[in-house]
C-alpha cells in the first residue's frame, strides 16, 4: 500500500485549448478551454447532451478535435491515440474485461507495458489493496456486485500510474447508499495518490460532494468554472444556478442604492450595490429563507412535502411569484392552503447580470 | 435479490409444443427407427462389422471427415475476417454484407452446385479467363475433385460460420475494447486479448455446424466430385439407389448418426465452461 504512494508523482497538469468539435449540425463542443491544475479533481456537470462525453472522449484519445489543442505538462497529445496517452478511466459500466480474473483485469494495463511480472504482481497486489479487494483475485467480474465491479475498475485505471485519471459517470449505476460510500472512497483515493482527476457527471449532488471545482457545461459550453462553493452561491447565469442546487430564481432591474425592482413590481433589497437600469437575474436558495422582516414574502401554500430532516413549501404570493421555501423540519409544519409569511436577508441574495 | 416474478415450469410450458413433437415423432422419428431396424433385420450386426470392419468404407468415413475438417477450417478462415467486419462496419456495409452472405442460403444448393460447375470446369468461367489472359496454357484441374468439392462446400456451409461469429462480435461491448485501447494496448495485441478470447463460442458454435452438416453432404460432393470424391452420404446413396442394398445403407447411416451425435456431445462439453455473459 505504501508504496503505490511512493510512486505517484506522475500526475500531470491537463488543457484543454479553444477545442471544437461538431456532428453535423451540432455542435458538441463549441470553443471549449479549460485547466486542470495538478492533482485537482474537476468535475464537468452538465445534462446529458451538454457535450460532457465529448469532452472526456477528446482528453481520452476517442474522439479527435475539428480545432483546438489538447496538452499535458505541455506536451501536445491532440491526435495522440488512446494506447499512447497513459490515462486511466473508470467507464460508466465499467467496462471490465468478462473473461479476465480480477487480478487479470487489474494486470492488463502493466502487461500492455511490458511490465516485469514480479513487479506486476507486487503493483496488481497493491492496487487491489488500494481499492480494499484484497483476496478476490481470481474471482471473474460477473461474480463481483456492482460495488466491487467499480474497484476493480478503478484499481485498473490507478495501477500504472496513469498521468490523469478520468471517471465517466461511474456511479450512476450504484444504490444511494453504496454511491456515497464509494464517492468518497474515490475521492479520499485521490487525494492520497494526488491524481489529477476529470470526473464527469450530471448529479449536482455528486459534484458539490467530490469536486474541487466544477466545470458546468450545456450546448457544448462551459457556463462556469468555479469551487463548489462559487458554484452553488454565486453562479454566473440562469443555468447554472437552476441546475445546480434548488432555486428560485427572479428577473429584474437595478435600482439604485442596493435595490432591484422584480418584474412582478415588487422590490427586494439587495447587498450588492448595482448600476441602475441594469437588468439582473436574483436567485435566492430555498434553505436561506428565515424569519425575518427584511424581503418579505407573504403567500398561500399551494405544495407542502414533508423530506424527514426538511420540508419544502411552495407558496404563491400575491404578485403572482412562486416560491420554493425549505426549512429544517421542526414543530407543526404549514399545510396547504395555509397563508404563511417568510424573508430574507438581503446578502443572502445573489445577484447576477443578464 | 428475491425475484417475486412467477416462472411456468413442469407440464404447463410442455403442452404447447406437442404439436411439433407429434410431426417430428412422425416424421422423423419413427423413420430413423424404422431405419435402424433394416440395419439389424439378419438378427446380428454383420451390416456394422462391414461398414467399420473393411478397409474401404473405413477409408470413406476418414474421407469424410477429412473433408469435414478443411471445410470447417476453409469456412473459419474466410468467416471469422467476414463476420467480424460486418459486425464492426457502418450499418450500409453490414447490411450489403448480410444480402452477400445471406443470399446464397435463400438460394437452392443445387442451382448453387450446378453454377460451381460451370465456373470451375475445363471450358468453365475461371480456366477460359485464365487461359485468355495468358496466366495458365493448360486448364486447372478445378471440377471433379477435391478442389472442387472444398470450393462448393465451403460456399455453401460459408454463411453458418458467418452468422455465429457476426453475433459474437456484436455481443461484445464496444467500450470493453475503448478500455483495452485506452489502457495501451496495440490493435494486435486488442484481437488477441479482447476479441478473440470474447468470440470463441461463436467460432465454436460456426465451427460445430459447419461440421455436422459437412459430415452428411450429399449433393455438393456427388456432383462436384464427379463421383471420384466419396463422401459417405454419397456412398448411402450408392447403396440405396445402386446396389439395392438398404440394411447396409442403413448401418451406414446410423454409423454417421452416432458420430454426428458424438460430436454436438463433445461440442456440448467444450461449449458449456466457455460460455461468458
Amino acid at each position: 500500500m505504501e508504496r503505490l504512494d511512493a510512486e505517484e508523482v506522475s500526475s500531470a497538469e491537463l488543457r484543454v485549448e479553444d477545442v471544437s468539435k461538431r456532428f453535423g449540425q451540432v455542435a458538441a463542443l463549441d470553443h471549449v478551454s479549460l485547466l486542470v491544475e495538478r492533482g485537482e479533481l474537476l468535475t464537468i456537470l452538465g445534462p446529458s447532451g451538454s457535450g460532457k462525453t465529448t469532452l472526456l472522449k477528446v482528453v481520452a484519445g476517442f474522439e479527435a478535435p475539428d480545432s483546438g489543442r489538447v496538452t499535458v505538462d505541455g506536451v501536445e497529445i491532440t491526435v495522440r491515440p488512446p494506447a499512447k496517452r497513459d490515462i486511466g478511466m473508470v467507464f460508466q459500466n465499467y467496462a471490465l474485461f468478462p473473461h479476465l480474473s480480477v487480478r487479470r483485469n487489474v494486470a492488463f494495463p502493466l502487461e500492455m507495458r511490458d511490465v516485469a511480472r514480479a513487479e506486476i504482481d507486487r503493483r496488481v497486489t497493491d492496487a487491489l489493496g488500494l481499492v480494499e479487494l484484497a483476496g478476490y483475485d481470481e474471482r471473474l467480474p460477473r461474480q463481483l456486485s456492482g460495488g466491487q465491479q467499480q474497484r476493480v475498475a478503478l484499481a485498473r485505471a490507478i495501477v500504472f500510474n496513469p498521468r490523469l485519471l478520468l471517471l465517466d459517470e461511474p456511479f450512476g449505476a450504484l444504490d444511494r447508499k453504496l454511491r456515497e460510500t464509494m464517492q468518497l472512497e474515490v475521492r479520499r483515493l485521490q487525494r492520497r495518490l494526488g491524481l489529477t482527476t476529470i470526473f464527469i457527471t450530471h448529479d449536482q449532488e455528486e459534484a458539490l460532494v467530490l469536486s474541487d471545482r466544477v466545470a458546468v457545461m450545456n450546448k457544448g459550453a462551459i457556463q462556469q468554472i468555479a469551487t463548489t462553493t462559487e458554484i452553488y452561491e454565486r453562479p454566473a447565469s440562469d443555468f447554472v444556478a437552476d441546475f445546480v442546487g434548488e432555486s428560485n430564481i427572479f428577473h429584474g432591474i437595478a435600482g439604485a442604492g442596493g435595490i432591484v425592482v422584480l418584474e412582478g413590481g415588487r422590490t427586494l433589497r439587495v447587498a450588492r450595490a448595482l448600476a441602475a437600469g441594469r437588468k439582473v437575474g436574483v436567485l435566492i436558495r430555498p434553505e436561506r429563507f428565515a424569519v425575518t422582516v427584511a424581503n418579505q414574502f407573504a403567500g398561500e401554500v399551494i405544495e407542502a412535502i414533508y423530506l424527514g430532516s426538511s420540508f419544502k413549501l411552495r407558496l404563491r404570493t400575491g404578485d403572482g411569484l412562486s416560491v420554493i421555501v425549505r426549512q429544517p423540519a421542526r414543530g407543526k409544519l404549514p399545510v396547504v392552503g395555509e397563508h404563511v409569511s417568510v424573508g430574507i436577508e438581503p446578502d443572502e441574495i445573489h445577484v447576477f447580470e443578464l | 435479490m428475491s425475484s417475486s416474478f412467477r416462472t411456468h415450469k413442469g407440464p404447463r410450458g410442455f403442452w404447447p409444443a406437442l404439436p411439433a413433437l407429434i410431426l417430428l415423432g412422425v416424421f422423423f422419428l419413427f423413420p430413423v427407427l424404422r431405419m435402424l431396424g433394416y440395419s439389424v433385420e439378419a438378427g446380428n450386426l454383420d451390416w456394422y462389422a462391414k461398414a467399420l470392419g473393411e478397409g474401404l468404407y473405413l477409408q470413406v468415413f476418414w474421407n469424410t471427415f477429412e473433408i469435414a475438417i478443411f471445410v470447417t477450417f476453409f469456412c473459419l478462415l474466410l468467416g471469422y475476417p467476414l463476420g467480424f467486419l460486418i459486425a464492426t462496419t457502418t450499418p450500409f456495409w453490414a447490411t450489403m454484407g448480410f444480402i452477400f452472405v445471406l443470399l446464397p442460403l435463400w438460394t437452392s444448393v443445387l442451382v448453387r452446385t450446378y453454377a460451381w460447375m460451370v465456373l470451375l470446369g475445363r471450358n468453365g468461367v475461371f480456366n477460359r479467363l485464365l487461359m485468355d489472359g495468358g496466366v495458365i496454357a493448360d486448364p486447372l484441374p478445378l471440377l471433379h475433385n477435391l478442389t472442387g468439392v472444398l470450393i462448393g462446400m465451403v460456399h455453401v456451409l460459408l454463411p453458418y460460420m458467418v452468422l455465429p461469429i457476426y453475433g459474437a462480435v456484436k455481443r461484445l461491448d464496444p467500450a470493453v475494447v475503448a478500455a483495452a485501447e485506452g489502457l495501451g494496448a496495440s490493435s494486435w495485441r486488442i484481437f488477441w486479448r479482447i476479441y478473440l478470447p470474447l468470440t470463441l463460442n461463436g467460432i465454436f458454435a460456426g465451427s460445430v455446424i459447419v461440421f455436422v452438416l459437412a459430415l452428411g453432404f450429399f449433393i455438393t460432393p456427388a456432383l462436384l466430385g464427379g463421383g471420384r470424391v466419396m463422401m459417405i452420404a454419397v456412398l448411402i446413396e450408392q447403396q440405396v439407389r445402386e446396389t439395392l442394398n438398404w440394411p447396409f445403407a442403413a448401418a451406414l447411416s446410423a454409423v454417421l448418426l452416432a458420430s454426428t451425435l458424438a460430436v454436438y456431445a463433445l461440442a456440448q462439453r467444450f461449449m458449456r465452461p466457455a460460455a461468458t455473459s
